[in-house]
This record gives C-alpha cells, structure tokens and sequence, in this order.
C-alpha cells in the first residue's frame, strides 16, 4: 500500500539519493513513521544501500522508523522554557493525554515528545505540535490543548489569535511574535527593497569583494570569520559549478533573531544570497531551514516565486546576461549539529549530518564536491545593506574592529525578552537594562557554546575581540541555580553530538554524569579538577565546534561560579560518596531473587 | 604524486615529507610513529578516535588526516598531547564493554596495546556498562558490539577496498552503533570472510570464527613487542 507513495515521492526528487532528506521528511510526514519495508523501497528506488537510507533516518530527531501519532506534541525544554514552568505544562500534557513524554496514546492520534530549543525562548513555554508553534503556553492552556488533541483536532486548528507582522499572513497563520524591541540601522532599517542587488550587478565581483573588505563585515553565525576573504576563496576555487548556502539552522539554545529576518525580511535575505551568488559564481542557491521552522516553508516558497517572476532570481537576473542563479529550501528534521557548515552540507547531500573531514574546506570542495560558501541569515542581510549603502558607510557602525549592528536575542529573567538590534560594543549592562532585567546573577552569552559569565564581567563588550556571540543572551537572576543550568546545558550537548569522534561523544557524558553528581550533593572536591581535566580534553580532541565548545557551560561555570560548586562538594574522604551500594547489589539482588543480607535497605 | 619534498619538524626533528601526504604518513616514514586506533593503511582517513591529534603550529589537528605543508612546527610526544590521549584511551574503554582477559582479540587488540603502552592499567573513568547486541548469524563472521570503538575502519574498508557497503552507522551521539546492510542482520549481507572489511577491526569487535586460539596467548602480535615499535625500529 505504501509501495505507490514512496515511488511517487522518490520520483518527485528524481529518485535522486542526494535528495534523500526531502524524501524522507516528506515520507515521514505522510506516513508517520518509515519502517523497514519502506526503507527498502526507498533504497531500491534511489540505488542507495539500505544501510544507508537507515542511517540518515535514525539521525535526524523528527524522523523515526516507529510509527507516532497522527499529531506529534514536543514540548521544548529549553533552560528558559523551564524556568517558565515548562515542566508543570509537562505533567498537564501527560495527565490530559494519559501517556508519560515518549509514548503515543492507545488510539494512535497523539505523541507527546520533548525536543531542545525551538526558538521560542521569548514566548515560552512553547510547544511544536506537528508543524504548528504554540507559544506562551499556561497550565489551562495547555489542558485546552491536549483536550482539543485528543478529541481529533488537527494541529492548525490550535492557533486562535495570530501573531504580529507576517506571523498574520495568510502563508503563515502563526501565533508566533516577533517581539522587536529595538531597530537598528542595518537590518531592522527603513529601506526599498533590491537597491543592493541593483548596485551589485553593475559592479564586477571582484569589487565588490573589495567592497565587502572595506566594511570588514564578519560571519554573523558564531565563527565570525570575514566575509569577504570567505567570497574570495570560494570564488577562485576550482569548479564549474558553486554553491551559496544560506545558514538558518538557528539551534543554538536563546537564539531566534533568524526567525525573524525570515519572518520579516526575507526579501533581504534573498537579495544576499543573489548578490553572493554574483560574487561567486554560483548558480545555485540552498536555504537550510531547520525543521523547527518548518510553519514558514510555503511563506519563504511564495516570496521565493515572486521573485522570479520578477527576474530577480533565474536566468539572465535583472537583464544581466549570463547571470543566473535561483534558490531552493532544504528542510532540516532536529539536529543542532546541521548549524555547523559541514554538517549542514552532509545534511543537503541527503546524508547524516556528520561534520565532513577538513580540508578540504567548503569553499574548495563543500555541497556535491562544488565550492561553497556557507553564511548566517544575517550576514547576507548585512551584504544586501552593505552593496546598497556602501562598505564605509558599515564600517562607521559598531566599533573599529567589530562594524555593523547585532542582532541579539534577548530570554530569560527580563521584563522585556525579543530581538534586539545593537550596534557592536553594547556592554552587558546596557543591555541588561534595556531589556528590563533585574537582580541578575549570571548571564549565558552565545548560548551554552558560548560563556556563562558573572557581575564582574557585565562591563563587558558584544563585539569580536570581547564577548563574541552568535546572538544568544539568556539572562539568570540571583533565584536560579547555576549549576542545575549548566547541567541541563550539558544535558542538551549529551543529546545533541553527532557520536562520531569519541571525546565529544563520550566525553560529554561522562562531564554531565559527574556534574549531576554534584548537584545531587555526592560530588567532592577531587570531582572539580577531574571535571577541568577531562573538560579541557573534549575541546582539544574533538573534531568539530560542538565538541571544541561543549565544555563550555561547565568551564566558565568552574571559573565565574567556583563558590557554588564548593559549597556542593565534599572533602575527599576515601569514600565515594556518589557510590550507592544498595544499586549497584539490585542487579544481583534480582538475578538472587532475594535481597542482600548485609545490605538491606531496611537493615 | 609529485616528488617535491615539504620539510617540516615533528617535536623539533626535521622531517622531510611529499606532497599528499599526511602528517601520520611523513612521521610513520621518517620511523616516529603517531598513536592512532581508525587509521588504517590504503582507505580513506576517518578521523575519528582522535588519537593522533598533534598540534600543527600551535592548533589541534588529526596527523591521520591533515597533510604535511612547508615549514609547520608539529608537536607529537609531549606531556600536555600525552595525556589527552590516555584520557581518549580511557573513554573508550569505560564506553564499551572490554573485557581483555577473556576476549579473542587479546594480544592483537591495538586499543588494548596502546592502554599498555601509556601505562594506563585502569581506567580513571567509571564504567559506563552499556547493554550492547551480538550478532553470531554469519557463518564465519562474528560482530560483538561491546567492544566495537565506531573506529569505522570496518566502513570504510567495506567501500574502498571489497566495493561492498556491508557497514554503515546508525543513530548518534552516545547511541551511534553499528548496523549492517540488510533488515536482519551480518547473515543478510553479501559479506564474506575474504572480505578485507572482516579483518580491519582494531579490537575484538568483529572477529573471525574458528581461528580463535590459532596463536596462543602470550606468542600475539602485541604480547611480544609494544605497538608502534615496529615503525620506530624500523
Ligand atoms: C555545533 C555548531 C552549530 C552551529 N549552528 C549555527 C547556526 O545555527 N547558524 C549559523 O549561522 N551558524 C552556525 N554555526 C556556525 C557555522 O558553522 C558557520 O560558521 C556559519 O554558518 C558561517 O556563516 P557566517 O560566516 O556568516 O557566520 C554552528 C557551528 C557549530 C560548530
Ligand atoms: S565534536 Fe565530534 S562527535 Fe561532536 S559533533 Fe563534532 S564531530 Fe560529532
Ligand atoms: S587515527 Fe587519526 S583520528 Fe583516529
């Protein structure tokens, strides 16, 4: 019966196994789940070993060989979303549903899952139910919710006010909200749309990369690397054909200032992207949209249409001969580790999202072996602007060594949490009291890869040579455990390693086992030096970035909050206190059938 | 490949290396040998247990996979490198489930030559015991996943040398296993023991049948002389 779907699905991607993300989503969804006998199919169909296909499903959160329910429920558990109650929304879920977080109720409507971040950090709690973002979720709302689920209700149909701007359009229909609380001059600016493009095409590339160098405008991504020397590289790589790809992955946990841009300006974006397709070379343009994000798909496909039709995106763009170039949408399925580049082009070639071996590096051999140039949603932003204004123009915002604007995405303990566009050199404090926020203790910048830092570092600086950071800001008052934070942050990197080299993949877990320790008060003093040797281990040795970074929330925890982790631990008296007698003989008590003599625990 | 020579120094030795080749390829000619567990000659560099990391001008890169450049400063065996690869070697062995003394691969088991040559006797780590599967279907073939390290050299092996894909990985993170390539299991395959995939296993993960005692114990590859010296003596 699934025979006649699977072939049509293949055949729409051209039974092409490099398409095989799109099949399998598109399959997952209409089946539910893609068992063996599908796996079969599909591997037949595209000529992939089955191995193969098995592989790429079981890496990707949101596909599954299991049949799930009619409506899938995830519940975000991000660190802010708990601290908003997340977990009482939790206990509401699973009462109405009569099924614990994992499980699909007995009639096969609804599964309730957890999944990390979700982007949602300044509407929390939030919840994606199938592709449906329901936000600021209360106890009753959430009853209300499982009730209507439960009683057949499909997913749309669970939004009831719509959001502001876009969120409201017809394509979207999402109660999400943009929550911009404060514009800039680059991205949230007064504009006309496609000056820069205009700009761009009587320009040759190799001025425009100059261009690009003037303003000395870096990767707004993480890595911050220059953007125009990137361009270049890509550019005078060998290779017919070259790829743009647009980074909107978006997983580090307390950021979802890309949502918006594609929520609000995704018209700038694509103009970006064409500009780099200029620059470059390449004909072909792939955004990477996580699957999180998936309620804006047929928003972005719309606008991506009325560009063509307005000659700014296929052949001969603008009148300009020989210029083509166009853009596709590759869907993500949850998977944090797809933000990082190479990941994320496995991840378009239809693979797992394995971080490929460099070099070589993307812009000598990246999507299909093609030089590519892979850039952050708001990096391609800042390049539209840049063409339009000029490279002096950007260079004169922000600092000498840090140009341009940052947009910051601002959660957790403030009146005032949304998308923030700063320019470079914002200090911590600024920022804080901009965003309302009160008696704060710690503050998480870039996400858990990034630094949890202390008061003693608030007059601290948003720029590349001080506090670098992707976006992410999540603020901690003075009622908030530090330590249980960093572990549901290590929780998350445990979750979130792809597994193929072993210090990011075991590692994390052995970090995260013995923090817990801690927490629970059998941690001792020898447990704060094991956790900064085998820390600093992990970000030596591990491949890539997520590894390399890891660490993070509990080595800047070890060094800003060391006080709260000593008056956890205790001396080192010989004993093990972690060590629990009474579990470590059930095993042997089962297999016995009778409980230890001496050992008892109601000796 | 061309002839041109790169020089180069490993802890401070000058090295002469040919273009293509790796930092673990120049060292391993020049008789220095760079610890390593996935490497394996003649497929494809997987770069995944991390035990050859060396600093390249003061950065961390697998010497497996990184090739050799004019003029690099490469560390290899100092006190700070050394140690971050005896605690890889611990992790890998608290992962899985190693139990040396009665495994077959005993004594020509390179994770358990490489404890030895660090010195490590046990692990510092604690024992994680995870629940792993066997699969004893083949008839000549057999995989214990409690020793499998997801070294890939099986993988890889299966593509570049046999032209097969009998292995691939499933799952990730701490739940990336082995799978094979059929809904069954290794029987399902088109594997066979002349595969050069059935002997590229560095432990005891997947192994021969009824050739388990052929050397006996103490008289193995490692018994005798500690791994790497065979580059080292050369
Ligand atoms: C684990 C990991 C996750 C990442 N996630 C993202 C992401 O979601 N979005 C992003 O733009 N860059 C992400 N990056 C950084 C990318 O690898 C890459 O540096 C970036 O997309 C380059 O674009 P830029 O130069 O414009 O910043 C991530 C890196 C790592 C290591
Ligand atoms: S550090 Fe290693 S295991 Fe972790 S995500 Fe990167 S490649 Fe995968
Ligand atoms: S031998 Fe280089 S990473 Fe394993």
């Amino acid at each position: 019966m699934n025979d006649k779907i699977i072939s049509q699905v293949c055949s729409t991607y051209n039974n092409n196994k490099t398409r095989m993300m799109d099949i399998v989503t598109t399959l997952n969804k209409q089946l539910g789940g893609i068992d063996d006998e599908s796996i079969d199919l599909i591997a037949k169909a595209t000529g992939s070993p089955r191995v193969l296909v098995e592989s790429t499903i079981s890496f990707y959160s949101f596909l599954s060989k299991d049949k799930k329910g009619d409506v899938v429920v995830r519940l975000c558990n991000d660190v802010v979303d708990n601290m908003q109650g997340a977990k009482e929304i939790k206990e509401v879920f699973e009462q109405e549903l009569g099924i614990k977080c994992g499980e699909t109720t007995e009639d096969g409507k609804v599964t309730l899952e957890e999944t990390p971040c979700i982007g949602m950090c300044d509407q929390a709690p939030a919840a994606l139910i199938n592709e449906t973002v329901v936000t600021s979720l209360t106890k009753d709302k959430a009853k209300q919710v499982a009730q209507d689920l439960k009683g057949g209700a499909a997913a749309e149909t669970l939004v009831k006010d719509l959001g502001d701007g876009n969120n409201a359009n017809d394509l979207v229909k999402s109660m999400v909200n943009n929550n911009v609380k404060k514009k800039g001059e680059v991205i949230f600016a007064d504009r006309e749309d496609n000056v820069g493009l205009k700009a761009a095409i009587e320009k040759t590339p190799e001025s425009i990369i100059e261009d690009l160098k003037i303003s000395k405008l870096r990767g707004r991504g993480g890595a911050g690397f220059p953007t125009g020397l990137k361009w270049a590289f890509t550019r005078s790589a060998d290779g017919d054909n070259k790829t743009v790809i647009c980074n909107a992955d978006e997983g580090e946990p307390g950021t979802f200032k890309d949502r918006v841009i594609l929520t609000e300006e995704c018209n700038l974006l694509f103009e970006g992207m064409t500009i780099g397709g200029y620059v470059i070379g390449a004909e072909t343009g792939i955004i990477y949209l996580r699957g999180e994000y998936a309620y804006l798909k047929v928003f972005l496909e719309d606008a991506l249409d009325k560009r063509r039709e307005a000659n700014l995106l296929g052949k001969n763009i603008l009148g300009k001969d020989g210029f083509n170039f166009d853009i596709r949408i590759q869907l993500g399925a949850g998977a944090y580790i797809c933000g990082e580049e190479s990941s994320l082009i496995s991840s378009c070639e239809g693979l797992r999202g394995d971080p490929k071996t460099r070099p070589p590096f993307p812009a000598q051999k990246g999507y299909l072996q093609t030089p590519t140039a892979v850039n952050n949603v708001e990096t391609f932003c800042s390049v539209a602007r840049i063409l339009e204004k000029g490279g002096v123009w950007f260079a004169e915002i922000g600092t000498e060594a840090s140009p341009g604007t940052k947009l910051l995405s601002i959660s957790g303990d403030c009146d005032n949490p949304g998308v923030y566009e700063f320019e470079f050199g914002v200090t911590i404090n600024d920022m804080l009291s901009e965003s309302g926020a009160k008696d704060t203790k710690a503050v998480l910048v870039g996400g858990p890869s990034g630094q949890i830092i202390g008061k003693d570092d608030f007059d601290k600086a948003i720029c590349y040579d001080d506090l670098a950071t992707g976006g992410a800001i999540v603020v901690f008052n003075s009622t908030r455990d530090i330590l249980k934070i960093a572990l549901e942050y290590m929780e998350f990197f445990v979750e979130e390693s792809c597994g193929y080299c072993t210090p990011c993949r075991a590692g994390n877990v052995l970090l995260r086992n013995c923090l817990e320790n801690i927490v629970e008060g059998k941690g001792q003093t020898t447990d704060l030096k094991y956790l900064e040797e085998l820390g600093e281990s992990v970000q030596f040795s591990s491949r890539c970035g997520l590894g390399q970074t890891s660490p993070n929330p509990i080595l800047s925890t070890l060094k800003n909050f060391k006080a709260d982790y000593e008056a956890l631990v205790k001396e080192d008296d010989g004993f093990n206190p972690a060590f629990d007698i009474n579990k470590a003989l059930s095993v042997a008590e089962d297999i016995q059938g009778r409980k230890s003599v001496i050992f008892n625990e109601n000796h | 490949m061309s002839e041109k020579t790169i020089k180069f120094k490993i802890d401070g030795k000058e090295i002469q290396g040919k273009v293509g080749q790796t930092i673990l390829e120049a060292a391993e000619e020049a008789g220095i040998y760079i610890p390593r567990l996935c490497h394996l000659k003649g497929i494809t560099p997987h770069g995944s247990c991390r035990v050859c990391t060396v600093k390249v001008n003061g950065r961390p890169q697998t010497a497996c996979t990184q090739p050799v450049v004019e003029g690099i400063e490469v560390e290899n065996d100092t006190e700070e490198i050394t140690e971050h690869r005896k605690n890889i070697i611990d992790m890998l062995f608290v992962e899985g489930n190693h139990f040396c003394m009665f495994c077959q691969k005993s004594g020509n088991c390179e994770l358990q030559a490489l404890a030895y040559r660090f010195g490590i006797l046990a692990p510092k780590y604690p024992y994680q015991f995870p629940k792993r599967e066997l699969d004893a279907t083949h008839p000549d073939i057999f995989i214990d996943k409690n020793c499998c390290i997801l070294c890939g050299r099986c993988v890889q092996t299966s593509k570049d040398i046999d032209g097969k894909n009998v292995f691939e990985f499933v799952g990730r993170g701490p739940e990336k296993q082995l799978a094979v390539n059929s809904k069954a299991n290794l029987a399902g395959t088109d594997i066979s023991v002349t595969d050069k995939a059935a002997e590229a296993c560095p432990v005891g993960a997947i192994i021969k049948k009824q050739e388990g005692y052929a050397v006996p114990v103490g008289k193995r590859l490692y018994d005798i002389k500690p791994i790497g010296s065979e580059i080292e003596n050369k």
